[in-house]
C-alpha cells in the first residue's frame, strides 16, 4: 500500500474560517475534510497523515511554516504529497504551491495540487509543481479532486505521464522523452511533412514545440555611462585553456568566473572556448570575438564609462536548460553586486 | 541569464545573433552580433575589418545601457 500525505488549510481542516486563519501548522494522522475524498478515491494507496495550516500563518510566516511543516514529515514515509485543491483561494493556493515546491526539493517525492487558472499561486508555482486545471469554488470539489486523483493512482502505478493537455494541468515548459512505435508514420520526417502539408493547405495544425508565453522582466532604468560599472558575461564557452572550472560543453551546469584585470584583450592560447555547439577555430584564434575585452578596454580608456568589473563571467549555452541558465545566473549575482556593478553586456553565440 | 540578471535590476544588453530567439526568450536591449561562432569579428576579413566591427557594436551597446526603452528593443548598428 502506498503512502500520501496530504495539505488543506484552517478551512478545508475544519478547524474554521478567517478567524482562524493563523492557526500555526499542525499534523494529524488519516483524513481531515477533503482528504477523505481523496482518500477514497486512491487505489492502493492511502492517505496516512494531513498536514493543516492556516493561510495567514503560511502567508506571513512562509519560511517558518515551511520549516515546521519539513519537520512534521522528516521521520514519515510518503509515496506522493497531495496539497488542495485550493480552487480560487489565493492566499490557500500559493500555500499549496509553496508547500508542495518545499517537500518535493526536500524530500524529492511526487508533489500535485490543483488550483484555479486565475489563482495566483497557479502562474506562481506551475513550473515547479503539476498544478491540475481546478475549479472556482469548493462545488466542483468532486471533479477536482477525481482529476487529481486519477493522475495520482497512475503515477503511483508506475504508469506514464501523457503530458499536461492530456492529464489536465498547467503546462511547465518541460518536455518529455517518449518512445514511440517503431513505423514509418511515427518517423519525425513523416510527422514534420505532415504538418508542413497542413500548414500549406491552411488546415489547422499542432505543433510539437510550444513556445511557452513570454514571460518578460520590467526593463532596467538606464545607467548614465559615467556610473557604469560593468561586467561581461557569455555563454560563449570561452575559459582558461585549462578550462579550471570543468565547465561541460554542452548541457552545462557549471560556469566560472576568471580575471581579466590588467588584461587589454583575451589572448589566444590563454583562453579558448570549450562550447560543443559550433566550430571554435575563429574564437580560439581570437577570444575578443567572443568575448570583446579589447573594444570594451579601448572604451573605457577613452573614459565612455566608469570602468569594468575585474572578471568576465563565463558558461556554455548549448543545450543548456532554461531553469540551469537562471540558476547559475542567480549565483553570479553576489559577485556582481559585491562589486557594484550596475550594467552587464552578456555575449551568446 | 538575461532575464535572472535584469529581475535582480542589472541594466543587460544581449548581444547575440539569433534576434528572435532573445526577443522570444525576453531581453529587453538586444545588440544584433554577426554570427555564432564568431558574434564580433568575422576571421574572413583583416584584422582592422574586425576590430571596427567590434568597436562599433560594442560602442552600440554601452549606450543601450545608457537609454532609456519602453519596451523589448533591437538596437540598430552600422557595421
Amino acid at each position: 500500500m502506498k503512502k500520501v500525505i496530504c495539505y488543506v488549510n484552517q478551512f478545508f481542516g475544519g478547524i474554521g474560517g478567517e478567524d482562524k486563519a493563523d492557526q500555526e501548522p499542525y499534523i494529524v494522522e488519516g483524513v481531515v475534510g477533503p482528504t477523505m475524498a481523496i482518500n477514497a478515491a486512491l487505489k492502493d494507496a492511502e492517505v496516512t497523515h494531513t498536514v493543516v495550516c492556516g493561510d495567514n500563518f503560511m502567508g506571513s510566516n512562509t519560511e517558518e511554516a515551511l520549516s515546521r511543516i519539513m519537520g512534521f514529515l522528516e521521520d514519515k514515509e510518503m509515496d506522493l504529497f497531495i496539497a488542495g485543491p485550493a480552487f480560487q483561494a489565493g492566499r490557500y493556493g500559493v500555500a499549496c504551491g509553496n508547500v508542495c515546491k518545499a517537500v518535493k526539493e526536500k524530500f524529492g517525492v511526487p508533489v500535485l495540487t490543483s488550483m484555479y487558472g486565475e489563482n495566483p499561486g497557479a502562474d506562481m508555482f506551475k513550473k515547479d509543481v503539476i498544478i491540475f486545471k481546478g475549479g472556482t469554488g469548493a462545488v466542483k470539489m468532486r471533479q477536482d479532486v477525481k482529476v487529481l486523483t486519477n493522475f495520482a493512482n497512475r503515477l503511483l502505478a508506475g504508469e506514464p505521464n501523457r503530458g499536461c493537455a492530456v492529464e489536465g494541468y498547467f503546462e511547465r515548459g518541460c518536455r518529455h522523452e517518449l518512445f514511440l512505435e517503431d513505423i514509418r508514420e511515427n518517423t519525425a520526417a513523416y510527422r514534420g511533412v505532415q504538418m508542413l502539408k497542413k500548414k500549406m493547405a491552411g488546415e489547422p495544425y499542432q505543433t510539437e514545440l510550444i513556445i511557452p508565453e513570454k514571460d518578460l522582466v520590467p526593463i532596467a532604468a538606464p545607467v548614465e555611462l559615467k556610473d557604469a560599472v560593468i561586467a561581461l558575461v557569455t555563454t560563449s564557452g570561452c575559459v582558461p585553456v585549462e578550462n579550471p572550472d570543468r565547465i561541460q560543453s554542452a548541457s552545462a551546469t557549471r560556469w566560472g568566473r576568471y580575471s581579466i584585470k590588467d588584461m587589454d584583450r583575451l589572448e589566444a592560447g590563454v583562453f579558448k572556448t570549450i562550447h560543443a555547439g559550433y566550430d571554435p577555430a575563429a574564437g580560439n584564434a581570437d577570444p575578443n570575438v567572443l568575448v570583446p575585452l579589447d573594444a570594451v578596454r579601448a572604451y573605457e580608456k577613452e573614459g565612455k564609462f566608469k570602468r569594468l568589473h575585474d572578471y568576465f563571467y563565463t558558461t556554455v549555452g548549448t543545450g543548456t536548460t532554461e531553469a540551469e541558465a537562471t540558476r547559475m545566473a542567480e549565483e553570479m549575482i553576489p559577485y556582481l553586486r559585491e562589486d557594484g556593478v550596475n550594467a552587464i553586456i552578456l555575449g551568446s553565440t | 541569464m538575461v532575464k535572472a540578471l535584469e529581475k535582480a535590476g542589472f541594466n543587460v544588453v544581449h548581444m547575440c545573433n539569433l534576434i528572435p530567439v532573445s526577443m522570444t526568450v525576453g531581453a529587453n536591449r538586444i545588440v544584433p552580433t554577426i554570427s555564432i561562432p564568431y558574434p564580433l569579428g568575422d576571421p574572413n576579413t583583416p584584422k582592422e575589418e574586425q576590430w571596427k566591427l567590434r568597436y562599433h557594436r560594442v560602442g552600440v551597446a554601452l549606450d543601450a545601457i545608457a537609454t532609456d526603452v519602453t519596451e523589448q528593443t533591437v538596437f540598430k548598428v552600422r557595421i
